[in-house]
């Protein structure tokens, strides 16, 4: 696993180079409640910074997950058709969302580290 | 919007009798009808699945209850309600509509007609049980229209707690034998945990149980004591729309509101037969029309194809892409593993089978009009 970033909106980015791994966060998934539904970006999808990027619905309520990053996705996770659940039990893990190819790497430098992250949940 | 215009109207969250009872037990509190409510404790799916197989307790004390008594209190009722009031017999239970003059439904409601024993001691009045969020214009509208000498008593000071599954029964005749000989729609005084309650056997589930009015000073011990029987878990708020929206049952506020009237809202059961061949209910007139001649939008439930859930506001489209009805409640179904939804369509389109086109943020989806509710009832009636 590479270099994990974490956004505002509770998205992680797992960076190894220019490829990168999201998904949304353990404390994001636990406010979502019970995932019943996740819809994943195809490859070749263009994805920008801080734009809608892929949807995920608990039994409540339906949820934006939107790029840390820009980029090209290289792999929506087909997995979360089936069984959007992994979301709930792995959300850090099996749950992610889609890879990509990152556009403009300085854009992580906005991002937090993990010690920042989790300093940022401690204080909503 | 800036902060400033929002200052300028600040409403009040109230916390209702509980409130420290359900943070206790980790409870996710939300705002709800002007107070903080649990949207749920270990999970939506988890707690809606217990209450289907073994007992949920619900914090319901944001409801109104109201007890009218006076001379003629029946005939009073009537003039407002399209129910058979005056048939209705002590410690009976009825469903019902408070309508406007145009006969579009103000709330919905339940009312019971009280015996010499009970907490509220008002022999032959009613008492009546109010959705929270429309207790205030329920209240200024009864007392506008009901007689002088009718008088309306606001309990503000009972809390009203559910339990509700398939062996909410078991649990609660163990605290107050006798409790099980209640059928379906029907109350009275109870005991429980030494506190003076009023339990009838309802509720907004579609699974046997109970609703019990408590002194709001006796609500935590109650409800310690309720949930101290192994049937017995906390269920929040989001388990208890999922449970209602797969039983049919609307919620008001968004299946039904003063736009809808009782024939577009499926609610025909509620207009008893003396009622709506004397009238003299708002909107006698305009409902019997609408009955003999059908509605123009209808009330069904959906089955969803696909998983991902189609909500409240989706548009109901007629084959050449045009409006011409509205999704009013829509989700996720436990039970059943499928996307669901309430819906108005043209009647035409309201038969079992029919298969309706939804819109929803620019995606189309299918929708299959099924027979409500798509979880049976399991009440418990009598003589079954």
């Amino acid at each position: 696993m590479g270099t994990v970033y974490f956004s505002k909106d509770h998205e992680w980015i797992s960076v190894e180079g220019t490829a990168a791994t999201v998904g949304i966060t353990d404390y994001a998934q636990a406010q979502l409640g019970d995932i019943v539904f996740a819809e994943v970006p195809a490859a070749g999808t263009k994805v920008e910074k801080g734009k809608e990027a892929a949807v995920v619905e608990s039994v409540k309520a339906a949820s934006d997950v939107y790029a840390p990053v820009s980029g090209e996705v290289t792999e929506g996770n087909a997995a979360l058709t089936d069984d959007p659940s992994l979301v709930n039990t792995a959300p850090e893990g099996d749950g992610w969302f889609f890879k990509l190819t990152l556009s403009d790497p300085s854009e992580l430098d906005g991002l937090m580290d993990e010690a920042a992250y989790k300093a940022f949940v401690d204080s909503i | 919007m800036t902060d400033t215009a929002t200052e300028d109207f600040v409403e009040t969250v109230e916390a209702l009798p509980l409130d420290a009872w359900h943070r206790a037990k980790g409870g996710r509190m939300v705002e709800f009808a002007g107070y903080h409510m649990p949207i749920q404790y270990e999970g939506i799916m988890a707690e809606h699945l217990w209450t289907r197989e073994h007992a949920g307790l619900f914090d319901v004390s944001h409801m109104g209850q109201l007890v009218f008594t006076g001379e003629e209190v029946a005939e009073a009722l009537e003039m407002l309600l399209p129910a058979d009031i005056k048939g209705l017999g002590e410690g009976r239970q009825r469903y019902s509509l408070l309508l406007a003059d145009n006969g579009g439904i103000l709330d919905d409601l339940m009312v019971t007609r009280l015996p010499a024993a009970s907490p509220f001691d008002a022999e032959g009045g009613y008492y009546m049980v109010v959705n929270g969020a429309t207790k205030w214009d329920d209240i200024a509208h009864l007392r506008e229209h009901l007689d002088d000498d009718i008088t309306l008593s606001h309990l503000y000071e009972q809390a009203l707690l559910a339990l509700q599954g398939p062996e909410a029964v078991t649990a609660l005749a163990r605290l107050a034998p006798g409790v099980e000989a209640l059928t379906f729609m029907t109350a009275g005084a109870f005991t429980i945990a030494g506190i003076d309650c009023w339990v009838s056997r309802s509720g907004y589930t579609g699974e046997d149980g109970f609703e019990i009015s408590v002194p709001a000073e006796d609500a935590e011990k109650l409800a310690d004591a309720l949930c101290a029987e192994s049937e017995v878990k906390p269920i929040g708020l989001g388990a208890r729309d999922s449970l209602r929206l797969e039983a049919g049952l609307p919620l008001y506020g968004h299946d039904l509101d003063p736009e809808t009237t009782p024939v577009a809202a499926a609610l025909g059961f509620a207009l008893s037969k003396r009622r709506r061949e004397e009238g003299g209910f708002p909107g006698h007139d305009r409902i019997m029309l609408e009955r003999e001649n059908g509605p123009i939008l209808k009330r069904v439930m959906l089955v969803v194809e696909g998983r991902q859930p189609v909500r409240e506001g989706a548009a109901v489209l007629d084959g050449e892409g045009s409006e011409v009805g509205r999704v009013t409640s829509g989700g996720y179904s436990p039970s059943l593993g499928k996307a669901i939804a309430m819906a108005y369509v043209p009647a035409a389109s309201a038969a079992p089978g029919a298969s309706i086109t939804l819109n929803q943020r620019g995606k189309i989806f299918t929708g299959i009009v099924t027979p409500m509710p798509l979880v049976p009832h399991r009440y418990h009636r009598k003589g079954a």
